[in-house]
């Protein structure tokens, strides 16, 4: 995250590699229930990222020493699939997957009403089928409405976006090219409808300046994405024909 | 359930959209305060009914609470209980004291084995959620015949319909006995084409049970045993 100086990110027109504008974002698409399984399920895609998350809960919590007697757990599993980047995955947990379940649980936890389910586990699986930078904030982004497919009773959903530097510039959700020859990235975890922030992650440096415009291209990316998920979970039920 | 539904009070919400201010609302379920307004906490259909303002959540999972009748699968069996799946969050606890039969120290087995369904009530919940079940009362017994469908819990109003008149209709219709457990699952009993037709009923009201126009996709179904009855 250091930057490579001869790499150039930035047109001459000042418009990203792909076309984008600085505070533009890659199309989200969100479809809810495509698990018929699972009691609540989502896929986003965001860009060139496909992010399935599958609920399931709640139910006994198990290993009985994961029990909480107030309130519920939740217990979140990230995986990338072994085909979802051009170099194969090694299958199974490794360090970033557990980093990155164990903020998603934590950010989670925050909004879900977890004291109404004691001694109780919600299990959320996050499956991430194609990467392209920004798998943890699609990965999120598909948990939330997942977990409001399943009704589990929620403050709030939970919406996750990315801003970043590159070329000294801050630009709003880094591609794979930006995120690997930036300088900074900042994927963040926000409530659309209180504003609140349930997980902050920095990569690289930021002034106090460039921190406040990524944050509030953070905040925009955030109610546009909401839109999207409040849409895809109403297409769901309402479908205009009730 | 219907009557926020109707007209221009129907309004579907997720998780966290303000559905009302605080000043003269009482706070139902399905919904919280939070600085000063009324915001959802489920994906729902809003109701506003006497001054009170609550979510009908699209999907639920099964709270159990004193006194409900469940249909539930036994899961395990010791000497001298019995732990059947009621399709919640833990096993609910049925102790031989309260089996409807004189159980002998370590004979429960032969009452009741795994995978046997049962018709239960709910006799108590702690604040741990730990469930006891009983067997003692009218109509509490081991189902040994018919077939156990399940259906989403908060669709079980409009299954039963006002007055169980949609239950009462689905019985006539199919000429089978049939048993809602509010734990979501269905009991019928009756002849093959009996049986398939409520799971086919009950696989509809699974889809469309949160749809407006439910009850007449519901008569239409209705149409379709009787014309073959007539053939």
């Amino acid at each position: 995250m250091g930057g490579y100086g001869d790499v150039q990110l930035l047109r001459d027109d000042g418009l990203r590699l792909d076309g984008r504008k600085l505070d533009e974002s890659r199309p989200v698409t969100i479809e809810a229930g495509i698990l018929p399984a699972a009691d609540g399920s989502a896929m986003v895609t965001h860009g060139l990222n496909v992010a399935v998350a599958a609920v399931y809960g709640p139910m006994e919590a198990h290993p009985r020493k994961i029990q909480r007697q107030d309130r519920a757990v939740i217990d979140v599993r990230y995986n990338m699939a072994p085909f979802s980047t051009s170099d194969r995955i090694r299958p199974g947990f490794n360090r970033r997957s557990r980093e990155i379940s164990k903020v998603t649980a934590e950010a989670l936890e925050s909004v879900v009403l977890v004291e109404r389910f004691p001694r109780s586990k919600i299990r959320v699986e996050i499956e991430i089928l194609a990467a392209e930078a920004g798998t943890r904030c699609a990965g999120i982004t598909a948990a939330s409405v997942a977990l409001a497919d399943a009704g589990i009773p929620m403050r709030d959903m939970i919406v996750g976006v990315a801003s970043g530097k590159i070329e000294d510039t801050v630009v709003l959700d880094l591609d794979k090219a930006e995120d690997n020859y930036g300088q900074a990235d900042l994927p963040a975890g926000i409530l659309p409808n209180t504003g609140e922030i349930a997980f902050l992650q920095m990569d690289g440096d930021l002034s106090p300046e460039e921190f406040d415009l990524a944050m509030e291209y953070n905040f925009k990316a955030a109610r546009e994405i909401h839109e999207i998920m409040v849409d895809a979970l109403k297409a769901r039920y309402d479908g205009g024909d009730n | 359930m219907s009557q926020g539904r109707s007209g221009a009070e129907q309004r579907l919400v997720t998780p966290g959209m303000a559905i009302g201010p605080l000043s003269g609302m009482r706070v139902g379920s399905g919904a919280v305060t939070h600085n000063g307004e009324i915001i959802a906490t489920k994906l729902g259909w809003v109701r506003e009914f006497n001054g009170t303002i609550s979510v009908d959540p699209i999907s639920s999972p099964y709270l159990p609470r004193s006194g409900d009748l469940v249909i539930g699968t036994v899961a395990e069996v010791r000497n001298n209980l019995w732990f059947m799946d009621i399709n919640g969050s833990f096993q609910g606890l049925l102790p031989m004291s309260l089996a409807p039969w004189k159980v002998e120290f370590g004979q429960a087995r032969q009452h009741m084995n795994v995978g046997d369904s049962a018709l239960a009530r709910v006799q108590e919940v702690d604040e741990c959620h730990n469930v006891v079940l009983t067997m003692k009362g009218i109509g509490l017994r081991r189902l040994s015949q018919g077939a156990v469908i399940e259906v989403p819990v908060n669709h079980l109003d409009r299954i039963r319909g006002d007055n169980n008149s949609n239950l009462d209709r689905m019985k006539d219709v199919s000429d089978c006995r049939i048993i809602i457990g509010e734990n979501g699952r269905v009991w019928v009993d009756g002849s093959d084409d009996g049986i398939a037709w409520a799971r086919e009923a009950l696989s509809i009201a699974k889809e469309h049970g949160h749809k407006d126009n439910f009850k007449s996709i519901m008569e239409q179904h209705e149409k379709k045993l009787t014309k073959k009855g007539d053939a």
